[in-house]
């Protein structure tokens, strides 16, 4: 009986609850990620072309050297504190960007400085990226062996 | 150019709003999110998608983090064309160097030159 009473309760507090909730506004997160997060590669695109035209680079190669300087900008856009009220706003819009990786690598170098240059810095520098380049170096290792092996087998 | 700008615009958005789905709808945090989307451009490149993509969107797709997964791919097949499977291991940072090298060195540029906040 006393375990019934509970289970109503637990489920007029559940609906409650549900009642109360603020509301994600999807579709609004949505339209600023994507204003947001096409900015940033719109201007990934203008450094694009400013390496093809004066450093030489091809439409293949300038891709890293727009990604180095998108994580330089995001330094100083982190340092500054510009970086987290772009995130607030932005959500996935400013995280997703390789500035979001960059972000997040600098932070916590930036955060860790008061415990030294050696513990703090060095040791926590990959603390929020680490995750990210773990998989992606074990999902790359996955994909180009298979690959690999299916081109060296002859199948594809 | 123009309609490379306006590609890159909308494909590199496009991508963020995958990323914001992830946050609202499936509920993951940005760590795990940033995890799917990079293993999410390694199975692309592994199928051979993401440089058509890439051709077309230019930097919109060059600048989310899904082209990390990407250019790791990319690395590790170019060298294991060359030395076979030990290539993938060899090569995997062949083309991504900048993107890590870049994040290293100004992360500790920045934190010899900023002080944290609040």
């Amino acid at each position: 009986m006393g375990n019934n009473n509970q289970t109503q309760k637990e489920k007029q507090y559940q609906s409650l609850e549900k009642k109360y909730e603020t509301k994600r506004p999807v579709l609004k997160n949505c339209l600023k990620a994507f204003l947001v997060g096409g900015l940033f590669c719109l201007v990934g695109q203008a450094i694009t072309y400013f390496y093809i035209y004066f450093f030489n680079f091809t439409e293949q190669t300038a891709g890293n050297p727009t990604v180095a300087t998108m994580v330089f900008i995001s330094m100083l856009l982190t340092g500054f504190g510009v970086y987290d009220h772009i995130g607030q706003f932005a959500g996935a819009g400013s995280a997703v960007p390789v500035t979001g990786f960059g972000n997040a690598v600098i932070s916590a170098a930036i955060e860790h400085r008061t415990e030294g240059f050696v513990l703090g810095v060095g040791g926590n520098m990959f603390k929020l990226a680490g995750s990210v380049i773990l998989f992606g170096v074990f999902s790359a290792f996955i994909v180009a062996l298979i690959k690999t092996l299916l081109i060296q087998w002859g199948v594809i | 150019m123009l309609p490379m700008f306006f590609w890159a615009f909308v494909v590199g958005g496009v991508i963020c709003v995958i990323g914001q789905l992830l946050f609202d709808v499936a509920k993951l945090t940005p760590g795990h999110t940033l995890s799917l989307l990079v293993v999410l451009g390694a199975v692309l490149d592994g199928f051979g998608l993401y440089e058509p993509l890439a051709d077309f969107a230019g930097a919109g797709a060059t600048v989310p983090i899904t082209n990390f997964g990407n250019t790791l791919v990319h690395g590790a097949l170019q060298e294991a064309d060359q030395h076979g499977l030990i290539g993938v291991l060899t090569g995997m940072f062949e083309v991504t160097s900048s993107g890590i090298s870049a994040a290293i060195v100004f992360a500790f540029i920045g934190a010899l030159l900023f002080k944290p906040k609040g």
